[in-house]
């Protein structure tokens, strides 16, 4: 449920870099979403679609980009892909990996004019 | 509409009173010198664009920043007054009915003549918790999140600003009763103490890892029930390390006071890590109860 928020603080960085950036229409919207970020991607496009109704966002195309998820295993000092925050190492099966990558959730680029 | 502040039509009411939203105005924070949030300008570069004539200049802009970098922007003043201050903010988070209030309460009853505390209650609704604190003669407010899961950083500083915070003091931040949402904001806390009772079953760490992905303490409560239910005690904290390898465990019964000892233990510790005296030990400690 918390993707209403996250996809209004969307909006707020929209509006913001709007006003830094001279642009009156967002057409397309670019997000890296981890695999291991605490989200729901299809959740957030449904929020996004409802929060962006009355701005300058309206019905711009939210694009998600998947970042694969990564860790660092300690029990044999290699990087092994991961989809779960409770996933073994790869290599030699070992738990409590040091996450790397695919955590991230972030704006990425926007399209405007 | 928001789920953060409450604006539009989900209010977030503090003591009843609506909250001012974040979104579209700026955050009072003057009086106690803490300077306007300043949010660092997008870092936004033009990939390309259309210029000619009778054409819609559509551009591609360049932004690269967390979704959540306006929380953390606020987190990182709330965390900055908390330290100047040396007050010890604890962050407490939990599925709801895992006993985080009777906790506090006797927390607090166990620490109020050796420390000035206060206490920031949130739920969705109703302030029966916070009366439960004020009973204890310690002061309190009470955030309703309205539909809102999770308490955000400006919430904090809002109802931060409305509390008499001592220099040195304790602030416990009892968090919407939610395993899932409030991991992912920071408040500016010290730490992130979550709770799992011993009648929700020991795969919580793998169902909700988020959570205990973040934490710095797990404590295991109603330890006093475990004769009655089926709870693997040595399983939860397994569990708890695939997810957070070393992460200190305590267990307790806040309600019987087994445990609590320890408990105290440790927020004397933390308490003389934010006064400087020395760092926190964070060394993994698994207390089983006799």
């Amino acid at each position: 449920m918390h993707e209403m928020s996250l996809a209004e603080n969307v909006l707020q960085m929209i509006e913001e870099a709007a006003q830094a950036q001279h642009f009156s229409r967002v057409h397309t919207v670019w997000l890296e979403i981890g695999q291991l970020a605490c989200v729901e991607p299809q959740s957030l496009r449904f929020y996004f679609d409802i929060v962006t109704q009355d701005s300058i966002a309206r019905n711009a195309k939210l694009e998600i980009i998947d970042k694969a998820g990564q860790g660092w295993c300690n029990a044999c000092r290699h990087l092994t892909r991961i989809s779960s925050r409770h996933d073994a190492c790869e290599n030699c099966g070992s738990y409590g990996l040091q996450i790397t990558d695919g955590d991230s959730m972030r704006i990425s680029e926007l399209e405007v004019e | 509409m928001c789920t953060t502040c409450g604006c539009s039509t989900h209010k977030a009411r503090i003591f009843g009173v609506s909250d001012t939203p974040h979104h579209r105005a700026q955050t009072r924070l003057h009086y106690r010198s803490i300077p306007p949030q300043t949010v660092q300008e997008p870092q936004a570069v033009t990939l390309s664009a259309t210029h000619a004539p009778g054409m819609n200049a559509k551009r591609i802009l360049r932004i690269e920043r967390d979704i959540l970098t306006q929380n953390d922007a606020q987190a990182r003043q709330n965390r900055d007054y908390f330290s100047k201050h040396h007050i010890l903010v604890l962050n407490l988070l939990s599925s709801p009915g895992s006993g985080k209030t009777t906790l506090l309460v006797n927390t607090i009853r166990k620490l109020r003549e050796r420390l000035p505390m206060a206490v920031i209650e949130g739920d969705q609704q109703t302030d029966r918790d916070a009366k439960r604190i004020r009973a204890t003669g310690v002061p309190v407010i009470q955030i309703n999140t309205g539909k809102g899961c999770h308490l955000d950083a400006h919430m904090v500083n809002r109802a931060m600003q409305q509390l008499p915070l001592q220099d040195g003091g304790l602030l416990f931040i009892e968090n919407v009763g939610n395993l899932v949402c409030p991991a992912s904001f920071d408040l500016g806390e010290t730490h992130k103490v979550v709770l799992l009772s011993v009648t929700e079953g020991e795969d919580k760490p793998l169902k909700y890892p988020d959570m205990f992905h973040v934490a710095h303490l797990l404590l295991l409560n109603k330890c006093d029930l475990l004769p009655y239910v089926d709870f693997d005690m040595d399983q939860a904290v397994q569990y708890a390390y695939r997810i957070h390898p070393g992460l200190p465990v305590i267990s307790l019964s806040a309600t019987l006071g087994e445990g609590m000892a320890t408990w105290l233990d440790w927020i004397e510790t933390a308490h003389q890590g934010v006064a400087g005296k020395q760092v926190p030990d964070t060394s993994p400690a698994v207390l089983q109860l006799d």
